[in-house]
């Protein structure tokens, strides 16, 4: 054997010796002490008392454990610690403050087991206490994180609510003549701000501009180019004569600003002829509208163009389309059609077909296709959906 | 017999006292609405902002199961419950058993309810500690019950368990009470059964309780802390059974 194996060996004895069952107990790197089902102290480690500063005296035949608890503590005890080990007949890790012998608190996690007589009677209370004062610090500090994670979520839904609303007209103008109804619905919970918008705002006495658009993505990034496109499209109706004319100036804007974002835009002007109104639509990279005269099946109006932000010679065209009594033009964003079950899109066709079966005025439309898309998602809405309808009473 | 459980846990506390009245009585548990095993997504916090919210469901339950001469048996903060639909519906009741109520947690001038309101604020950090490590603190080893395994299963799930949002708010519902005007109103016969070295509802309150309600009298139990269904379930027993043999009190 070598020197220092015979060391290890001696030391090894050593230990073993200075640990008799008593040194054992009283001192355990824990409180520990022993109580009737009544919860009265019969036995008390030293430890235990090391931690709250009372004497065997105090204690042992004197008080119970939940005596030396905080009130609050001891109505938990009471409520939860208490019933949990009769019916359990154990309890673990129970957060608790003991108030010490100067009145001060220590708090500690708890221990506990119940130990039955053979005629299964409780007999006995054992409990080991840790000194958990640096665990309760650090479990504050996560409540107050936490606390603190929600409160800041809650302002940032709140943010993305306020920005959103910046994406469409508070409510949407009374125009003589034609009936407007929209939708708009934020995709998730609304926590996140999209980049869906439109607008409708009077250019001359009897002509007006109609605008639905979708900027790629989400997040703040997208939000300040959904307000330019908006505000841009709104600021360049003065000058310029026609709606490709618009959708170009904003191509140039967004090809300006040196964003990665494009975004499609579908535009209309509208201008009030005798019984109906002339239409002049163009688009940029979006769903064509569909228009739906009485009677007819709806089509899509107008040509697809080129996206925005992207060329910078966009393919835009005008098209013109005359808006008779009783006919509907249904402006969409991709939300609606690319709405998902499972793996599928709900797609043009279930489009159509809801378009053609709702009822004859504007609002109808919209509550009939957006009833539609959110049943087929279930609520599950990944992207933003907005939906402008304008119909020709008649 | 219904038997209503406090705030805590849930209707495993009658576990060792209802089955000794199933051979002579109907004997209905329920979990309160946040509690045990009820629907969570029925809980309203508004409606449970208050007793009278729990007060009114168990009204429901009497009426949903056309019960009559209902034996109450409401523990802790049930046995005000009991005393609040008492009230409102006296023809549902026969008897209230009210095992250590309180009308009023926080003492008061002239009043000693047992607690100051730090004591209750206490108590909610003290749910929210342990609350943190729910999962792990719960984990369970039941008390040995091999013919009825289903029961072990049910304890395993619920016992003392629940929504720390909803814990929190039927906490201060709970211990920021005030009904002892309802006291005086209710006068279906009742038992105050009241423990010895009871912290949460201590001996003067339920004296308190006792001459406050017309037809009230009190057993003073052996058995000590708040919970004498759990550590007393025998005593219990017997003093319920002495309450009920024992003619009805000339009405007040």
């Amino acid at each position: 054997m070598t020197a220092a194996g015979a060391d290890a060996l001696e030391a090894f004895y050593d230990a073993l010796v200075d640990d008799d069952p008593q040194e054992l107990y009283d001192r355990a790197p824990c409180g520990y002490l022993s109580t009737t089902p009544d919860g009265v102290i019969v036995k008390v480690n030293q430890t235990f008392l090391t931690l709250t500063g009372y004497t065997r005296a105090d204690l042992v035949g004197e008080r119970t454990f939940a005596e030396l608890l905080s009130p609050g503590g001891q109505i938990y005890h009471e409520t939860h610690f208490a019933p949990l080990l009769r019916m359990q007949g154990r309890a673990r890790e129970i957060a608790l403050d003991i108030v010490r012998a100067d009145g001060s608190r220590l708090p500690v996690l708890v221990n506990a087991v119940l130990e039955e007589g053979t005629d299964g009677a409780p007999r006995v209370i054992r409990t080991a206490v840790f000194d958990a004062t640096d665990r309760r610090e650090y479990e504050r500090e996560l409540l107050r994180a936490k606390a603190r994670a929600e409160e800041s979520e809650a302002r940032a839904r709140a943010l993305a609510q306020t920005l959103q609303q910046t994406f469409i007209p508070a409510t949407p103008p009374a125009i003589p003549g034609l009936a407007i109804a929209t939708a708009y619905r934020p995709a998730g919970d609304g926590s996140e701000v999209g980049g869906d918008f439109f607008d409708v705002f009077q250019l001359r006495d009897d002509t007006w501009v109609v605008a639905i658009g979708d900027v790629r993505g989400k997040g703040v990034e997208a939000a300040v180019v959904t307000a330019l496109a908006r505000h841009t499209l709104r600021a360049a109706a003065a000058a310029e004569r026609s709606p490709s004319a618009l959708l170009r100036v904003l191509n140039d804007v967004l090809l300006r600003e040196e964003t990665e974002r494009f975004c499609t835009v579908a535009c209309l002007e509208l201008t009030k002829v005798a019984e109906g109104w002339q239409a002049l639509v163009a688009c940029g990279g979006h769903p064509l509208p569909l228009l739906r005269r009485s009677g007819t099946s709806p089509r899509p109006v107008g040509a697809p163009g080129t996206l925005l932000g992207v060329f910078p010679e966009p393919d835009l065209v005008d098209t013109q389309v005359y808006l008779e009594p009783g006919s509907v033009l249904f402006l969409y964003t991709d939300g609606a059609t690319e709405a998902r079950k499972g793996g599928e899109l709900y797609g043009d066709e279930r489009l159509l077909a809801t378009v053609a079966a709702a009822g004859p005025a504007a609002p109808d439309v919209i509550d009939a296709v957006l009833h539609d898309v959110l049943t087929y998602q279930a609520g599950q809405s990944r992207d933003d959906i907005a939906l402008v309808a304008l119909g020709v009473p008649g | 017999m219904l038997f209503a459980h406090g705030f805590g846990c849930d209707q495993n506390m009658w576990r060792f006292v209802a089955p000794a009245f199933e051979s002579d009585h109907k004997v209905i548990l329920f979990d309160h609405v946040g509690a045990g095993r009820s629907d969570l997504s029925a809980y309203d916090p508004e409606r449970y902002s208050t007793l009278a919210g729990y007060a009114g469901d168990v009204i429901a339950i009497c009426r949903a199961l056309d019960l009559k001469d209902v034996i109450y048996v409401g523990h802790s903060v049930s046995a005000m419950i009991g005393v609040l639909a008492a009230v409102r519906a006296p023809e549902l009741f026969a008897r209230l058993v009210l095992v250590g109520p309180s009308p009023r947690y926080i003492n008061d001038d002239g009043y000693v309810g047992g607690f100051d309101r730090s004591a209750i604020d206490e108590l909610l950090d003290s749910l929210d500690s342990n609350y943190l490590g729910w999962s792990t603190a719960m984990a369970p080893v039941i008390v040995g019950n091999p013919d009825r395994p289903e029961l072990g299963e049910e304890l395993t799930e619920s016992f003392c368990r629940t929504d720390p949002d909803i814990a929190r708010r039927f906490a201060r519902v709970t211990f920021l009470s005030d009904n002892r005007e309802d006291l005086a109103n209710a006068t279906t016969p009742a038992l105050v059964l009241q423990c010895a070295n009871d912290v949460i509802a201590p001996v003067q309150v339920g004296e308190y309780v006792r001459d406050a309600m017309p037809n009230a009298t009190m057993t003073m139990l052996n058995a000590t802390g708040h919970c004498p269904n759990l550590s007393s379930p025998e005593e219990t027993v017997s003093a319920i059974r002495q309450f009920l043999g024992s003619s009805v009190p000339a009405q007040a």
